[in-house]
């Protein structure tokens, strides 16, 4: 596990003391799963993102899980047609909480240069996303900025955010059923 | 026997079908002909099993849509290739908006099968006695036939797209 930093902490010789939260944080960070939705374009640069060169494993993610239930990212990237929709809230819905998503390009953002019927105009319409990475395609650097962001509400985010009502409103303007985690 | 030209095939259609072939024409050397809708099955499958021109191949089928072009808005159009004696063929059939439907040719080469599917997808051609006759590529719960020209290419949910940047700057 890496320092802690930016926290309350109590460094003696030795140990260093921290809240829970904190520390569940930091290992869920630095160990994210990702699951690669790529289609087209997008999800070349996307490989080369996880390539040696660029080498996503730097950061705890060299495992790709192509299964969703062991999957805490999901990284859109590409063009996602109307078709494909269903499939992809599919998937979403199939991955376990804690879970977040990670749309690249313009094209899962917001339908990009296809104007057109068969295209989703932006993924965030079936599926709730935690950050954009633009550019069409980006490069590998914006996809890990993108990642780094991430990173970033992972580490602060409250662990039981799946609890609060705010992400509950979400879920509910998406249609995705959640337990409410009362049984816990 | 004598090289099979353009003339040459033409003249045989023609002998086998005089009334049917309506149009020919050749641009770029391929030999292009419209025949009537009703005969176009009859037409392609003596093509296939004629001895001499054994026109065994179907390339493609494409439909096209001419709002403009009243009884005759629709056209499919066949490409056939003849890999015994090296030619290629257009044959061409129209349709009229009010009944935009032709015989199915999967009976004669099974490959027509997702060809005519894509043009029902995309334009709306019934094909008559295809043995599948829904959407290939689109959404299945899609209402419309998105390739006529009444429909408007752009997606109508779109918020974010801005037309100038589109080439389009009619407003
Ligand atoms: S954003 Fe650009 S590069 Fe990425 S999938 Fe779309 S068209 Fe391809």
């Amino acid at each position: 596990m890496g320092k802690i930093d930016d926290v309350e902490v109590i460094n003696g010789e030795g140990y260093q003391l921290t809240t829970l939260d904190k520390a569940i944080g930091l290992a869920r960070a630095n160990s994210v799963w990702p699951l690669p939705f790529a289609t087209s374009c997008c999800g070349i640069e996307f490989m080369a993102t996880m390539g040696s060169a660029y080498d996503l494993s730097r950061f705890g993610m060299e495992r790709m899980s192509f299964s969703p239930r062991q999957a805490d990212l999901l990284i859109v990237a590409g063009t996602i047609s109307k078709k494909l929709g269903p499939v992809l809230k599919k998937v979403y819905e199939q991955m376990s909480e804690p879970k977040w998503v990670l749309s690249v390009g313009a094209c899962a953002c917001s339908g990009g240069i296809f104007d057109t019927y068969s295209v989703l105009q932006g993924i965030d319409r079936i599926i709730p996303v935690d950050v954009y990475v633009p550019g069409c395609p980006p490069r590998p650097e914006q996809i890990i900025d993108g990642v780094m962001n991430i990173h970033e509400l992972v580490k602060n985010e409250s662990n039981r955010r799946r609890y609060s009502d705010e992400y509950k409103h979400l879920m509910q303007n998406y249609n995705i059923e959640i337990e409410d985690g009362k049984a816990e | 026997m004598e090289k099979l030209n353009n003339e040459a095939i033409l003249n045989l259609i023609q002998g086998a079908f005089p009334n049917d072939v309506l149009f020919h024409e050749e641009p770029y050397g391929l030999l292009t002909i419209e025949v009537t809708a009703a005969k176009g099955h009859e037409i392609i499958e003596w093509l296939k099993n004629h001895e001499t021109l054994s026109v065994n191949y179907l390339t493609n089928i494409a439909a096209v849509h001419y709002p403009e072009d009243a009884g005759r808005e629709f056209a499919v159009v066949y490409q056939l290739h003849s890999w015994k004696n090296l030619f290629r063929l257009r044959i061409k059939c129209y349709l009229p908006k009010e009944n935009v439907s032709i015989a199915s040719l999967v009976d004669i080469f099974p490959g027509a099968n997702w060809m005519e599917r894509e043009s029902y997808d995309f334009f709306g051609v019934e094909f008559i006695g295809h043995p599948d006759m829904r959407r290939i590529l689109n959404e299945d719960s899609m209402d419309y036939f998105p390739m006529r020209k009444e429909y408007a290419l752009e997606d109508d949910t779109r918020e974010d797209k801005d037309d100038r940047y589109f080439g389009r700057n009619n407003q």
